[in-house]
């Protein structure tokens, strides 16, 4: 006989994202009939402060003891709702979160009733682990305070700057021998036409005078242990390995531009060439522009090159991501080329215009210094020829009715956008998951845009996915928010959820000490006059690889005893529903 | 709400499976799937544990004996943070719980395992199909 339970069961809408495909209002009236649930809400976001300060209200009011909350991935959430069982009085422990988005209403999106019924099982399921609860206490370990910053680009190199004038102690790991990433190598640089070059080496110049920052070029990241707040990671140099103990890990590992394929719009054809390319016969230009030691007198440039493909039925991967920097990056250079020769005739073929927010001043002022404009459709793009040393780009020009256009060139500029530089070592090493677009994916793109889903791990700059210089920066200045806020303190409150061993059926037949990879986690201790074995909860990771090896089942790891393991196992079967 | 139309793949009389996964693993290897949108039957539940090392046999065995029709160890395989012989210990336990399977005259093939990393939203759809359809033939 199990004691008695107030339980609370809290379902989300999600917006819609879980009530588009769920019955939200049967799975709460069904968790309602649950043993010892006495009460049981949905709300359109939980998330939210409203429906926090309600459930909060209520934890109060009716006295819980443990509640679930049915919502997104506990990667998401999970700390979300433990603070608020926390702020209301209640254990953060007796609390457990229920994945009826990820792993329910984003896969089953073609069947509202089986999509309910599987819901509503794992809601059942979430409610027999919270029965079996109790409440716990964190456990507080040390952190390391230093990071290990990955990529030595503008985004790496400022992180390291801002953490190391927090007192915190900076490797920064570079895969190259020279730093500074894509920016060094272009010129002027919006809004202040100050070059990039100049700008990384200012910020090198700082780098090297700071007492806590070390860098490391020509060194990769080749192995790493350990867990957050305490990683040990392997840094391959030229001609040796070392070993660096770090609390958190940015990764700032940047962006290659795009290169057209062999004949793509041209490209391999002499005059036409990438806005990468472009961008330095500008910034070289101290008048009219020349290429190839003829001056050229017409420019033209084809947007969204390499970006933007899904409408390139040729292509088994394409980039179906806009790379945000090109419509800017290509409006600042033919400005800049209007500079240095008013007379030069620039065409712009675009498909959308997306020089937004402070950037729409580059398309304004480069319609004042004469470029001209023609759009043209995804489905349609322009095609470029080459005949007797002359270039001429041909398309339907969607702002003229769709009249077709012949432009001859001197110079077809690609604005080329970004892809993610090589990282399939980096990725197996650190294990973190990629988006679509193949760059490192955040928890989540508004509410945890730096985190990772392994804890202490962060993502910076264009290594998440294309960025301008000034996003790229504040995200990686984001990424120092979290690792500071994580290192500052000295240490780390971690969940309790580590093994313990029922001395009443401990036999002390010496299985579990052969099981556990963590020297000194499990001891003998005695107990009424009996020789016993017990766990350390400051040496125990919680891994459970003690729990199956005893054959007394005396081990449980908290959260996921035995007990509350075959719990939600019934209780998800407890009516047999076949979905 | 959507027309109830079932997706190409997932039938409505698919064999119940319990997934046993891992919180820092395969975990975010299945939530990715959701996050892709790749669909699965309705009928595979998961609970989320640890390491996959630390399944009890018996938890295993209890779930068929519950009403499950096959059982699902998305291990953490090589990416175990906790344990270098993760496989090994996983794979150990699994075959335990076959034995136990068998020996009360169940089929020891309802237990399967399969290493699902964190990025692996595609074989845990794909180990989860197959395993369904051997499912349906015993």
């Amino acid at each position: 006989m199990t004691e008695k339970r107030r339980l609370g069961a809290f379902i989300c809408h999600c917006g819609g994202n879980i009530s588009d495909f769920v019955d939200v209002a049967a799975v709460r009236d069904a968790a309602g009939r649950e043993d010892d649930v006495v009460v049981a809400r949905d709300f359109m976001f939980a998330c939210s402060d409203g429906a926090q300060a309600e459930m909060s209200e209520l934890i109060r009011s009716e006295k819980l003891d443990g509640i679930i909350v049915a919502s997104c991935s506990p990667k998401l959430h999970l700390n979300t709702f433990r603070g608020m069982s926390g702020r209301a009085g209640l254990n953060p422990y007796t609390y457990n979160q229920v994945n009826i988005r990820e792993q329910c209403s984003w896969v089953h999106r073609h069947d509202t009733p089986a999509a309910t019924a599987k819901a509503t099982r794992l809601v059942r399921g979430g409610l027999a682990r919270s029965r079996f609860s109790r409440p716990l206490t964190d456990l507080r370990v040390e952190t390391v305070p230093a990071v290990l910053v990955i990529g030595a680009g503008v985004a790496g190199i400022r992180a390291a700057l801002a953490l190391a004038d927090m007192g915190i102690a900076v490797y920064v790991v570079e895969r190259e021998a020279t730093v500074g990433g894509n920016v060094a190598t272009w010129g002027k640089l919006f809004p202040h036409d100050r070059p990039g070059s100049e700008i990384v080496a200012t910020l090198l110049d700082d780098l090297n005078k700071h007492p806590n920052i070390s860098l490391f070029t020509n060194a990769e990241l080749t192995a790493k242990s350990g867990s957050v707040g305490n990683f040990t990671v392997q840094v391959q140099l030229r001609s040796e390995t070392i070993s660096l103990h770090v609390g958190a890990i940015i990764v700032a590992t940047g962006l290659e531009p795009y290169t057209p394929r062999p004949g793509e719009y041209g490209y391999g054809t002499p005059g036409v060439i990438t806005l990468h390319e472009y961008k330095q016969l500008v910034d070289e230009a101290t008048g009219p522009l020349t290429y190839q030691g003829k001056r050229v007198k017409t420019v033209a440039y084809i947007y969204c090159v390499g970006s933007r493909q899904g409408s390139d039925p040729d292509l088994e991967e394409p980039n179906l991501f806009c790379s945000r920097y090109c419509c800017s990056a290509a409006c600042h250079s033919a400005s800049l080329a209007s500079t240095a020769d008013p007379d030069l005739d620039q065409i712009h073929l675009y498909r959308d215009m997306r020089t937004y927010g402070r950037h729409e001043v580059l398309f304004e002022e480069a319609g004042r210094k004469g470029s001209v404009f023609m759009k043209f459709a995804g489905e349609n793009p322009p095609t470029v020829e080459s005949s007797d040393d002359q270039l001429t780009v041909k398309l339907r020009d969607d702002l003229a009715g769709g009249e077709q256009a012949e432009i001859p060139a001197d110079l077809v500029v690609l604005v080329a956008g970004m892809v993610p530089r090589e990282r399939a070592k980096l990725q197996e090493i650190l294990r973190l998951p990629l988006s679509k677009g193949g760059f490192f994916n955040e928890i989540h793109v508004k509410l945890r845009p730096v985190e990772t889903v392994v804890d202490g791990v962060f993502i910076a700059g264009a290594s998440q996915g294309p960025k301008t210089v000034a996003e790229a920066v504040a995200s990686a200045l984001a990424a120092v928010s979290k690792s500071a806020a994580l290192l500052l303190k000295g240490y780390i409150d971690l969940p309790p959820l580590v093994a313990k061993v029922d001395a009443s059926k401990c036999t002390l037949c010496d299985n579990c000490f052969g099981a556990c990879p963590y020297e000194g986690a499990i001891t003998r201790q005695e107990v009424d006059g009996r020789q016993v074995a017990a766990i350390s909860p400051n040496i125990c990771k919680g891994c459970g690889g003690c729990v199956p090896v005893c054959p007394n089942e005396a081990i449980g790891v908290d959260g996921v005893t035995g007990t509350q393991v075959t719990a939600a196992i019934d209780a998800m079967m407890k009516d047999r529903v076949h979905a | 709400m959507t027309s109830a139309v079932p997706p190409r793949g997932v039938q409505v009389d698919d064999p119940k499976i319990l997934v046993f996964s891992t919180q820092n693993i395969s975990d975010p290897g299945i939530d990715l799937a959701g996050s892709a949108h790749m669909p699965y039957s309705t009928a595979v539940n998961v609970i989320s544990l640890p390491c996959s090392s630390g399944i009890h046999p018996r938890w295993i065995v209890r779930a068929i004996k519950a009403g499950f029709d096959g059982v699902f160890i998305a291990a953490d395989g090589s990416d175990c943070a906790f344990l270098a012989d993760c496989t090994d210990k996983t794979a150990s336990l699994v075959k335990d719980a076959q034995g136990m399977l068998k020996e009360s005259g169940e089929d020891p093939r309802r237990i399967r395992m399969g290493a699902i990393c964190s990025v692996c939203a595609e074989p845990f759809v794909n180990n989860l199909k197959q395993f369904g359809d051997l499912l349906k033939q015993l």
